[in-house]
């Protein structure tokens, strides 16, 4: 059995003449928390629905669990979870409904992981689902999810819409889910507090382009930030490999760099700073960077799987 | 005593290390005792809503450096003994962080004798005065 739970290769899928997904080589480790990052519009949501054979690719291939995504077996979906982006329900049903509906659907369901999720969310089970809250809706969806017991959850920005509270519970349920031994989820998301806390490994999505795949201390490792004192104003910036953002100020430089090596170390050295130190960075601030508006000007070296790592510790 | 840890997301240090600095700190400040158990590292991450590999990750940095110990099929425990460095290996884990201070205090405009009684004050702080000379 192959050591990922999803893995795809040059998977690629056009909606007539527009690239959406392109040449993605995505692996998500086994028993890992994975974070999918993007920004909207990058590819996330075809790319979950290609992994779970809802979509077909342009071309391009995925395995889930070890099987090929567009010829699932009965058995091997019921062992995948997904929560649709938005939160979908059925208006009419009450929780009760709910449950007899979708329960019917799975060899397993497990009551209590149902139950303890819809009390992390403080979901009145008489409610109808077309009177819940936005929060109270996620609470239904995603113990909806879990309750048959998942190898793989597979979650679509499920922070979408949520308050702080529900989000924290959210968060709450996810660690919960962790108490099944291997279990692996996949969720995308735009808060990077809650990747934060979560991810153990991110992969980042631009443009239907992955730009970075590894986990996330390699990310924070690999994104630093100095900052150059000059005697007078800066100097103009001369090309240095792996500078993705530069501020000038009055008298010093901030430096955004990627993948830092004794080359780069050089480079900066020569520019004749007073002082060169180096700052440290929010995840937040280095993602932003990261994928900035730069863009246009700096090819970005891509990070890999743990490649990038030496040059990058502190 | 209960151990009271927190985290913030948004700071500049990784989850791990934030953890990791408030265990030792509690160890260093006779918060924590050897020999006192932790709390499972599911118990840790299901308290701060943070993935058990972060606390994993934690506890297995901290037992490497000898602040804390596992005992097989019982749990984390507070390590009894904190030999794990030799003489010059905390002699230049000390310089590293009061270049660190001393730099940082000139910069801010305080002159030495300011830096030492600052000092003095801190340790009078979190290691009151009975405790002093202590072998830890």
């Amino acid at each position: 059995m192959s050591d990922y739970a999803i893995q795809t290769e040059h998977l690629t899928r056009y909606f007539g003449a527009k690239r959406v997904v392109y040449d993605l080589n995505l692996s998500v480790p086994h028993g890992s928390i994975f974070g999918f990052l993007g920004r909207n519009g990058s590819g996330k949501t075809t790319t979950l629905r290609m992994v779970l054979g809802l979509l077909a690719p342009t071309w391009g291939t995925s395995r889930v669990l070890g099987h090929d995504s567009q010829q699932l077996p009965p058995q091997v979906r019921a062992r995948l979870g997904y929560l649709a982006e938005g939160h979908p329900v059925h208006g009419w049903m009450r929780v009760k409904d709910a449950q007899a509906y979708q329960s019917r659907f799975y060899p397993k369901w497990n009551r209590d992981m149902f139950n303890t999720v819809l009390e992390f969310f403080r979901v009145d089970p008489k409610t109808r689902a077309r009177h819940m809250s936005r929060g109270e809706r996620a609470g239904l969806c995603l113990a909806m999810t879990l309750a048959p017991e998942p190898d793989l959850l597979i979650l679509d920005d499920p922070a979408i819409g949520l308050d702080p509270v529900a989000r924290r519970s959210l968060l709450e349920s996810m660690v919960y889910a962790t108490r099944k031994a291997d279990r692996t989820i996949i969720f995308s998301s735009h808060l990077l507090a809650d990747i934060e806390r979560m991810a153990d490994h991110i992969a980042v999505l631009d443009y239907s382009i992955m730009r970075a795949q590894c986990s996330l201390e390699t990310f924070r490792s690999c994104v630093q930030q100095f900052v150059l004192r000059f005697e007078d104003k800066p100097p103009q910036l001369p090309p240095i490999r792996g500078v993705i953002q530069c501020i000038p100020q009055q008298n010093t430089l901030r430096l955004t760099l990627v993948n830092v090596t004794q080359e780069t170390r050089a480079a900066l050295q020569r520019l004749g700073a007073i002082s060169i130190d180096e700052v440290p960075i929010s995840l937040e601030d280095a993602f932003v960077s990261y994928l900035g508006g730069s863009l246009q000007t700096v090819r970005l070296p891509q990070l890999t799987q743990e490649a990038q790592l030496a040059g990058g510790v502190r | 005593m209960p151990l009271d840890l927190s985290i913030a997301t948004g700071s500049a240090a990784p989850i791990y290390r934030q953890i990791a600095d408030q265990i030792c700190r509690a160890v260093a400040t006779g918060q924590l005792v050897s020999g006192e158990q932790m709390p499972s590292v599911r118990a840790l991450a299901e308290l701060l809503v943070i993935n058990p590999n972060t606390v994993a990750r934690t506890y297995a940095d901290l037992i490497r450096e000898g602040v804390l110990e596992a005992q097989k099929g019982k749990g984390v425990f507070v390590a009894r003994r904190r030999a794990v460095f030799t003489k010059t290996e905390r002699l230049r884990r000390l310089d590293a962080v009061l270049e660190a201070l001393v730099n940082e205090g000139i910069h801010l405009g305080f002159s030495p004798q300011e830096l030492c009684e600052a000092l003095e004050r801190k340790l009078e702080q979190l290691i009151p005065s009975s405790d002093k000379g202590a072998k830890p």
